[in-house]
């Protein structure tokens, strides 16, 4: 790809001390984000999706997370070693984020459009009616009717998709360079997804911008994405662009995610299903992460971590089976 | 929210009649005969029956209620029988004094039980907080007679700072409302604090931060509004216990409140006095708790909608 | 599959209401109230699944609560092996709720956390006394054996277990009493995908096993097409249409539905699905469009559409739609 990389993640590690012990809940994810580009990640509840996005921004809850690795690159700088104030001119300015619950995301006493003007007054140099004429502008770049009075309202006199909207607003009202969206659309109808999926659309062509989009929805994936990492209990387990995820998946966890899903327009009598559970945040094996429910496992995977190595086909992927080491085993055995 | 009010107003109406009978029956209960204490001793017969024909007492009881209901109306609270003068007047010249400690003592309630939150939660589990919050422990937990005498001895009694009792000057306000506001401080004190640690932990403070809002800023207008709520209806309640606390500290520090007259009536048994103190505090903790609910009502619009 | 129509009706639902009232704000304001279910009528027969899809707050879950008598409905009939669910007693109303059971969305809301197991089991068994003292024991194992969980879970507590092992422990629970229909609330709904398709598994050998009936309530569509023998498709409390699944998907035949399909991201991304995207929100149940409720968002609406609400008509064997102009969509 020719475009410019605007976020560089590096052997990221998040880690949560709690009474039980340490939780590597990220574990050395590795990816880069171009300029207009979308990236989804996708993997099961606490599979680290949320806990990546969070420490990019610095947003980690401390105590009990804690960075405890790895460099974020944005435009040559490390995120991770930013001193907080600098950090703080970068939050909803250059790299902005909207998050999963839309009724639980806006501070239920402010009026909406204050909410907006705040970020906005924060990163640039308007007085406080312009920026309260500039938040009602973006409200109705995000399709609210009757912007004005939706302004004055507070969150509860909004619907979930409305405040959705709102919450795009406010993240895009400083035009950042970024966007993460935490599972933008979970929490809403698929009618009203829809509507919030083709805004997004809109708004990164108009403006450019690279997302980063959390999901566990493989449909919006397909839908919505340039390429996507797979995670898998704190790992990014397959990264590839998103026509070559779906055509050629090449980890037994995605290949099973993939066949588990029902079909909108075939019959299947029995889904496939990948037995077992994700093994505790607290006691994760020290091999290959997901041996204990993967077809294929061997006492290699068993013993020894897989890296993520680059498959001919361009994908990145983190299995035994497409390294020269299968084969070796293979003839031993 | 006009209706919400009438609303609230129109069920304070059966609130206060039933004060209205409890006042009225307490009087019934209380041993020995009207008639006879108002006599005085050494009355005659004829006197006492006089006397209890003048007052009704042959009549059956609902009828002395709807006479003492109507009199009330008429702002006739009776005589006291310790010096003949009306009930009422003693009253108003009363209330003023225990509702200027009432205020005095919420304010402190709120502003050092807020504050002492607020320090608290911004950095939970700190030194500070530790030491604040044993404070509030020890304001709650000790008896309030205790502490006034303490802050006495050691205020006035060794340092000469403030006055040791009376009320004539704004210096006599301090230890009295200080010693009633400071169990109400604690309280809310702890209350504010886990309160802002709840607050913290929502999704749209993570939304500010997000946003590049300063930590300062995110506590004062995105925590502390949210906080509050919760802390109001507390602030309510520690009222009315803070209007049956006046009656203690009024008899410490030598104040002739309300709650130092109802004390004295009841020791002289001068049951009009009491009778009507009784009922006049009670008016003040409903009026107080119809305005708390108003506030609260404001603060959080939200539960219009519940 | 079976051939469902020939099987024997084993609940009818007719002319079901149900509204909750709502607090005044405003002095003088008329009495209003919710129409969360308004006027709906349905058949299940034995052995089949029936899906309700819909939007949140079209009145799904009210219905499952209102057929179990959880809610008391407004109006209409229940009709349940001869029997008006909505007119019995106290105490045979007890009796009725062996056969019909159900499974909630949050598997852990719905398992008291100091039971163990075999409590929770135990007691649902007790209530209903479906099973003799002495071979309760016997049906708990071959019900850990029949959800597909180890005898030792029966010891254990419900916070030991995994959200896909707790929805496998409420479906014990529904089982231990041996119903004839069980209403599946969401029942999926909180799991991941791996773990939906292990439940989705079970549910259809359960019913195949046990000629188990399911009212199948979902959101997910994908899910729908996948459990179900026919589907109801439910808009602000009523159901705009009601066909057999392959007739459903294939030919939707009502606006609502069709947009709804075209909202469902699909996991291909050669497929591009063409998108009836609906504007605006759904409106409040309180004060519903007139005409066809459909009407606010619809994009074929007429005049005809904004007074006068539409017949329901069968354009097919089986395939109920409502809407003035079902039969032109329906050869469309
Ligand atoms: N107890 C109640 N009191 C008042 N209104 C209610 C009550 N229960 C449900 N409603 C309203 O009835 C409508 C239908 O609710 P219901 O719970 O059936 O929706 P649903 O289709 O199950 O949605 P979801 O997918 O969000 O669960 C909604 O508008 C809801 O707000
Ligand atoms: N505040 C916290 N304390 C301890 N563990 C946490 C905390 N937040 C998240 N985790 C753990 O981090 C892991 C990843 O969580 P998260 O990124 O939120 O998952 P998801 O993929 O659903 O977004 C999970 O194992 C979760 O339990
Ligand atoms: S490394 Fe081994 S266990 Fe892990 S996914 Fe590959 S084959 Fe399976
Ligand atoms: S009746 Fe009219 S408004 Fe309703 S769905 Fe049919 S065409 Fe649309
Ligand atoms: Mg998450
Ligand atoms: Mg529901």
């Amino acid at each position: 790809m020719s475009k410019e990389v605007i976020l560089e993640v590096k052997n990221l590690q998040t880690h949560f001390t709690t009474k039980r012990g340490t939780s590597k809940a990220v574990d050395g994810i590795d990816f880069t984000l171009h300029k207009g580009e979308t990236l989804g990640i996708v993997g099961e509840s606490g599979c680290g999706k949320s806990i990546t996005s969070l420490s990019i921004l610095r947003l980690i809850p401390s105590p009990p997370g804690k960075i405890a690795g790895g460099e974020v690159l944005f435009k040559g700088r490390n995120l991770v070693e930013l001193p907080e104030s600098e950090m703080r001119k970068l939050r909803g300015n250059e790299i902005s984020m909207i998050f999963q619950e839309p009724m639980t995301s806006l501070n239920p006493v402010l009026p909406v459009g204050e909410q907006i003007a705040e970020a906005i007054r924060l990163h640039q140099k308007l007085n406080k009616k312009e920026a309260a004429k500039k938040a009602v502008e973006m409200l109705r770049l995000v399709g609210i009717p009757s912007p004005e009075k939706r302004a004055k309202q507070e969150p509860f006199q909004l619907s979930g998709g409305m405040r959705q909207r709102v919450m795009i607003a406010m993240a895009l009202s400083c035009n950042p360079e970024v966007l993460i969206a935490d599972e933008p659309t979970t929490a809403l109808d698929v009618t009203i997804q829809a509507q919030i999926l083709r805004l997004m659309k809109e708004l990164q062509e108009r403006l450019g911008m690279g997302v980063i989009l959390i999901t566990h929805d493989l449909g919006v994936v397909a839908e919505t994405c340039d390429k996507v990492a797979v995670m898998y209990a704190g790992n990014i387990v397959e990264h590839a662009t998103t026509e070559t995820l779906f055509e050629t998946p090449l980890h037994p966890y995605t290949q099973g995610l993939l066949a588990s899903l029902p079909k909108i327009d075939e019959d299947q009598e029995e889904l496939y299903t990948i037995e077992g559970n994700v093994p505790s945040a607290f006691n994760m094996p020290s091999g290959c992460r997901f041996a204990s429910r993967c077809p294929l496992a061997t006492n290699l995977c068993r013993e020894y971590k897989p890296e993520l190595i680059e498959h001919e086909s361009g994908s990145k992927v983190r299995c035994w089976v497409y390294s020269n080491k299968w084969q070796e085993q293979e003839v031993v055995v | 929210m006009i209706w919400f009010i009438i609303k609230r107003l129109m069920q304070t109406v059966p609130v206060i009649i039933g004060v209205t009978i409890v006042v009225f029956v307490i009087m019934q209960l209380v041993p020995g005969d009207p008639a006879v204490l108002l006599a005085g001793e050494g009355a005659t017969k004829e006197t006492i029956e006089a006397l209890r024909e003048q007052l009704g007492l042959h009549q059956p009881l609902y009828v002395q209620y709807f006479d003492y209901v109507s009199n009330l109306l008429r702002g006739d609270m009776g005589f006291s029988l310790k010096n003949n003068q009306p009930v009422l007047q003693e009253i108003m010249t009363r209330l003023p004094i225990t509702l200027e400690l009432a205020i005095f003592s919420t304010l402190i309630t709120i502003v050092l039980g807020m504050l002492a939150g607020i320090i608290s939660a911004i950095r939970p589990y700190s030194i500070l907080d530790t030491v604040v919050m044993v404070v509030a422990l020890l304001g709650i937990s000790l008896p309030s007679f205790w502490f006034g005498l303490m802050l006495m001895y050691s205020f006035s009694v060794k340092l000469h700072i403030f006055p040791v009792a009376g009320w004539d000057s704004m210096l006599h306000v301090v230890l009295p409302a200080f010693t009633l506001g400071a169990g109400g401080a604690a309280i809310v004190a702890r209350m504010t604090r886990s309160s802002m640690l709840e607050v913290i932990r929502q999704d749209y403070i993570r939304t500010a931060r997000a946003k590049g809002v300063k930590e300062r800023v995110i506590i004062y207008k995105h925590a502390l509004r949210n906080a509050l709520i919760p802390v109001i209806t507390v602030v309510g309640l520690q009222f009315g216990a803070l209007l049956g606390g006046t009656v203690l500290v009024e008899s410490i520090f030598a104040i002739n409140g309300l709650g130092r007259m109802i004390v004295d009536a009841i020791r002289m048994r001068d049951l009009p006095v009491v009778q009507g103190g009784v009922l006049v505090a009670s008016l003040v903790f409903v009026v107080v708790n119809l305005i708390v609910d108003i506030l609260y009502r404001l603060f959080n619009k939200r539960i219009e909608l519940n | 599959m079976i051939n469902v129509q020939e099987q024997k009706v084993l609940l009818e639902v007719q002319n079901l209401k149900q509204y909750f009232p709502v607090k005044r704000e405003k002095l003088l304001q008329p009495k209003l109230s919710v129409k969360a279910v308004d006027d709906i009528s349905f058949t299940l027969r034995e052995g089949e699944t029936l899906s309700i899809v819909g939007e949140s707050g079209c009145g799904k879950s009210t219905t499952g609560r209102a057929i179990l008598r959880l809610d008391e409905p407004t109006a209409g009939k229940v009709v349940y092996n001869g029997k008006n669910i909505l007119e019995l007693s106290k105490k045979d109303l007890r009796t009725l709720r062996g056969d019909l059971q159900v499974i909630f969305q949050d598997p852990f809301a719905s398992l008291n956390p100091r039971q163990t197991i075999q409590q929770i089991l135990s007691e649902a068994m007790s209530i209903q006394n479906s099973v003799q003292k002495e071979l309760r024991k016997d049906r708990m194992r071959e019900l850990m054996h029949l959800v597909g969980l180890p005898e030792e879970a029966l010891s254990r507590h419900p916070h030991e277990f995994s959200g896909g092992q707790r929805q496998r422990i409420g479906i014990a629970r529904a089982l231990a009493v041996n119903p004839k229909l069980i209403i599946c609330d969401e029942a999926v709904s909180a799991l991941d995908v791996s773990i939906q398709a292990q439940i989705l598994n079970l549910l259809k050998r359960l019913q195949r096993q046990l000629n188990l009936t399911f009212l199948f309530i979902s959101h997910d569509l994908s899910v729908v097409r996948h459990i179900s023998d026919r589907v109801m498709v439910m808009y602000l409390g009523k159901v705009v249409e009601i066909a057999p699944k392959h007739a459903l998907f294939d030919q939707p035949t009502h606006p609502y539905t069709r947009a709804l399909l075209s909202s469902i991201p699909v996991p291909n991304p050669k497929v591009q699905t063409e998108r009836i995207l609906l504007s605006g929100d759904v409106p409040s149940p309180i004060n519903p469009p007139s005409g066809c409720r459909f009407h606010t968002r619809c994009p074929f609406a007429t005049e005809l559409c904004s007074s006068k609400e539409p017949e329901t008509v069968e354009v097919q064997n089986g395939h109920y739609v409502a809407c003035h102009y079902a039969n032109d969509f329906f050869s469309a």
